[in-house]
Formats: C-alpha cells, structure tokens, sequence
C-alpha cells in the first residue's frame, strides 16, 4: 500500500498526543501528579500533537474543505468513529484541563473517561487499517494492539519527561516500550506467515477461473501505472524491509531503552535523556509506520500478476 | 447514507461471459466515453500524450492465459487459452466500500442495489478504494473525488433514449454479446437464467461480498479444437500443399490453374 506521508505523520504523532492526554488524564485524578506550570505544559503540547496529526491526515484528502462531512457516519465507518472520537476526545479534555485550572481540582470519573476515550480514539485510528480485509496482513487484532501499544509507549516517555522527580515513571516507560515492541515483533511474526493468499484469494478465486493446471497475466489493460497501482500494488518497500525493521527497532526501542536507563539507574539529567529518547523513539515509529503500509500488499494485485 | 439497505427490491448487474470476450476493449473506451460526459466529473486523464500516460477508467479489461489439466490432473500446454476478462464494479450486497466511507458520500441504494458515489459529499480520502477486494474504484485525480461503475444510472432510466440504448454503455458497445444487463434478483430474467444454465461465478467470494455481478465461465474446448483430436490436421495441411503446390505465381501461374480447370 502507498505509504502517505501525512498519514505515517497523522498515526504516530495523534498516537504520542492521545498517549499523553491519557496518562495525564489519569495521574492527575488519581493524584499521582500534582497540577503545576510543567504539567500545564505537557497538557498543551498533547493537545497540540493529537491536533497536528488529524489536521495532517487532511492533507491526503482529495478534497479537504469537505472533511467536516467525515462526522456524519460514525454508524458504519470507522474512519468516521476516529474523527467524532478525536474531537470529543480533546474537546472533553480541554474542559477537564479548564475545570482543573480554575478550581484546582476535577471530577475523578471525567479524568477515566478522558483516558478511556483516548484508548478509543486510538482504536478507532487502528481500525481503519484492521477492518481491511483485503489487506491480510493489516486484518488483525494484533494491529489496534500495535497502536494502543505505540500510543502508551510514546505518551510514557513524553511523561517521563514532564515528571523528572518520579522514578517510576522512567521504569514504567521502559515497560510500555518493552511491550509496545514486543505486541509489533508478535504483529510482524504474524505478518511474514500471512500473505495475500490467507483468506483464500488467488489469482483463479479473483477470476472465477477455476480448475486450470496454470493461470497466468498474458496482457495487463493498460501499459502504465494507474491509480490501483500506484496506490495498492506498491512494491518498493519490500525490497529493503528486514534493513529497515532493524532501524526502526534500533531507533525505536534500543536507544530510547538505553537512554532511560541511564536516566533511571545512573541518574543523568532526565531532560537529557528523556527527551532525545522521544525524538528517537518517534523516528523509529515513523520507520515502522512506513513500513506498515509499504510492505503491505492488497488482493487486487492479483489482477496484475504480481 | 453508509448503512446498507437489508434487501434491495432489484439487483440491477451484469453478467460477463468469459467464453465469448474476444477483448476489444470497446466496452471500456464506449464506458469511458460515455461517463466522461455523464453522471459526475468527468474522467480526467494525466499526461495524455506523455510518456507516462494514466487516467480514470470504469471498466478494464485483462487477459490471462490458462492452461487446462487433463483428467490425472497434469497441464496440457498444447490447448492453452486465452481469456479476456472486464472488470468493473460488481455492486456487491455486502459492500464494504460503502460501509467504511466517513461521509456517506458512498451508497448502495435501496431500490435497485447499485453503487454509487455522490461525487459533492466525496472527501477523496481513498478508503473504498482500498476496502475494494476488486480494484472497481479508481481516484479522479483532477477532481480528487471516487470515480466507479454507475451502471449506467443515467442511461437505463432515461425516456430520452431510444429502448435498446437504456442499458450500460458497456452492454451496448459489445461487439460480441459478451456483456449482459438485468436483474439478477429475480431468478426468471434472462441473466439469471443465463447464470443458472451457465454455472454463473461469484469473484473473490472468500472476502465475503456477495457481488451481484456474475462471470459465465469459459465452456470447454470441443473435441476437434484439442490437441488430442489431431486426425483432422493432417487433412488441412495437404489441402493447403494441394492448393498452393500449382501456384507458380503470375502469367504462368494464372495459365496453369485456369488450364486445370477446363
């Protein structure tokens, strides 16, 4: 599938943005952190991320003026669930954030369930590429997996951060790293065993041309690529793959792993540590989001003899 | 509106007999030609006369070669075949192109189950696309909005046009009555009983679309076309050497093969 900048760009950061508004969500009614200027920060910078990335996923659009209509069919789509989450989402926590600001303190309950939509957001996001049965590598519940694992471990390195004096922080970081990479080695074991053919689908099912000893692509319909190609027969990515799983894990776990340990067990300046951590941790993502989508392959191939 | 109707009262489709498609390709230049000016956008092309032309088609047409087997089931090269194969939209009952579309833009309608897209909704975000096991939705990348198969909407229902036009550009257009039109719910029109004495096939059915568009598949050769039936050929080739071995060729030649024939 073509990887689009705007939606790698749109997955990771809404991801990061949506991470953190949960987590702060959560310490603050449970008063796990206090409510001071840092925080404050951490909130807006949150709300700012989760922002940039659904005004980016507009940016693929053929006609972006009319995204407002994607609210409507939140019934079926869940394209359409994604962005009425987002929205409620983030407008539910600008008022939490308002309330808490002016009286010190908010509701316990609306804090879980700023938290609780911001998990829903995030797997509305992932089903919009799981639901994909044309896609077999993507139609997986390892995939929403993969995205609520991502969102945790980027939101809990950006927390790291805003909370320099609590330890456990820094370690439950580590954690949702640890298992953020470990859902994706799993989604990936998956992935390498699920080819195109795993519902079935061949060239002879695509065709209706059954029974033959050999079927093959004697004349494609057109001599360039079209849209269907371009956009679902995509085949660079493949070419470089296992290179760039490696990057991705090495950018995306390794040094952010490494960089927290120092910050926890050797006490280097959290700022330091935390903070470049997420910088990498994030260029890794990016890798793995191409990687998502340019490895993926579609059913409709098949017409094409690839 | 992206919710499915339960069960249209029609299924407006077609059937497509891969046993006659002699590949022409007229279905997809008439489909082209046709709805370039008809219902919505027009379909646009890029670099038309470039070095890497691409644009919006409906309708495409493949071909593939298939090698039967014989009855132990080994390949028999010798009566390969080859088989053109249209495709467009299938106006599936469970399309998941109009289920996952955030606007509503996509719609199967009510009345006489066909798919369409209302162009003025379309945010050209491209997802029925890929939610389309077929490849039956290309971009327009002019208008930026989901181009596909209408049937033909603004043909089958128009007073305008003589009776025998009121059918797909597609249908019509076909040199060889490989394409077929009708409705495919009521088991007594002619498509349904076209598919029934056929053996009429369902594309992809593992991704569980129920398309409503049916493929007849290719009969089987007859006995004198396979390769096992080879008694006649020896015939044709010394019918051949016999009509060609007087041909000396001009003044003489003519001489020669009209003194034979006093």
């Amino acid at each position: 599938m073509h990887p689009a900048k705007s939606v790698i760009f749109f997955t990771t950061i809404s991801g990061a943005g949506f991470g953190l508004i949960a987590l702060l969500s959560l310490a603050l009614s449970f008063g796990m952190a206090q409510f001071d200027i840092g925080l404050f920060t951490a909130a807006i910078f949150a709300i700012v991320l989760s922002s940039a990335g659904l005004i980016s996923s507009t940016f693929h659009l053929g006609n972006p003026q009319r995204a407002w209509r994607a609210f409507s069919q939140y019934q079926s789509s869940w394209l359409s669930r994604e962005g009425v989450l987002s929205v409620l989402t983030l407008g539910c926590f600008v008022l939490w954030l308002g309330s808490a600001y002016l009286a010190g303190q908010a509701p316990v309950w609306i804090g879980v369930l700023v938290a609780f939509l911001c998990a829903l957001t995030i797997f509305a996001t992932a089903m919009i590429y799981a639901q994909l049965k044309p896609v077999p590598r993507w139609h997986s519940h390892l995939t929403p997996a993969c995205y609520l694992g991502f969102a945790m471990s980027s939101g809990m390195i950006l927390y790291a951060l805003v909370t320099p004096e609590d330890m456990a922080s820094g370690q439950i970081a580590m954690a949702s790293l640890s298992l953020a990479w470990g859902v994706k080695l799993l989604w990936w074991q998956r992935a390498d065993k699920t080819g195109r053919d795993a519902d079935g689908s061949t060239l002879a099912t695509a065709t209706g041309l059954t029974g033959y000893a050999e079927l093959k692509l004697f004349e494609a319909p057109h001599l360039t690529k079209n849209y269907l190609m371009k956009e679902m027969v995509f085949e660079i990515g493949r070419k470089h793959a296992t290179k760039l799983r490696y990057i991705s894990l090495g950018l995306g776990f390794v040094l952010p792993f490494i960089l927290l340990v120092l910050a926890g067990f050797f006490s280097a300046p959290v700022i330091l540590c935390a903070l470049p951590a997420f910088g990498f941790h994030m260029a890794g993502l990016f890798v793995e989001r191409w990687l998502f989508f340019a490895e993926a392959e579609h059913v409709v191939a098949l017409y094409y003899g690839k | 509106m992206t919710m499915l109707p339960q069960t249209p009262a029609k299924k407006l489709g077609l059937v497509i007999d891969l046993d006659i498609c002699v590949g022409c390709h007229a279905c997809a230049v008439n489909c082209k030609e046709w709805n370039t000016g008809g219902y919505g956008n027009a379909l646009s092309d890029q670099d038309p006369y470039g070095a890497e032309p691409s644009g919006t088609w409906l309708n495409r047409i493949h071909s593939f070669e298939a090698i039967p087997m014989d009855d132990a089931g080994k390949a028999v090269p010798s009566d390969a075949r080859i088989v053109h194969f249209p495709k467009s939209c299938l106006h599936c009952d469970d399309a998941p192109c109009v289920t996952v579309c955030p606007t509503g833009a996509s719609y199967k309608r009510a009345e006489d189950g066909i798919v369409l897209v209302n162009e003025d909704h379309c945010i050209g975000c491209g997802l029925c696309a890929w939610a389309c096991a077929y490849g039956a939705r290309e971009m327009d990348e002019a208008a930026g909005v989901m181009k596909k198969c209408t049937l033909c909407v603004d043909r089958i229902y128009n007073d305008n046009l003589p009776e025998e036009d009121r059918v797909p550009a597609c249908v019509r257009s076909c040199p060889a009555n490989a394409r077929h039109f009708g409705d495919l719910a009521d088991p007594q029109s002619e498509v349904s009983v076209m598919v029934a004495e056929r053996g009429g096939v369902d594309l992809m059915p593992e991704q569980g679309n129920r398309p409503v568009n049916k493929y007849l598949p290719p009969r089987p050769k007859t006995a004198s076309c396979q390769s096992g039936a080879q008694d006649e050929a020896p015939n044709l080739v010394k019918l051949a050497q016999e009509n060609t071995s007087s041909a000396q060729g001009g003044f003489l030649g003519w001489l020669d093969t009209a003194l034979s024939r006093l």
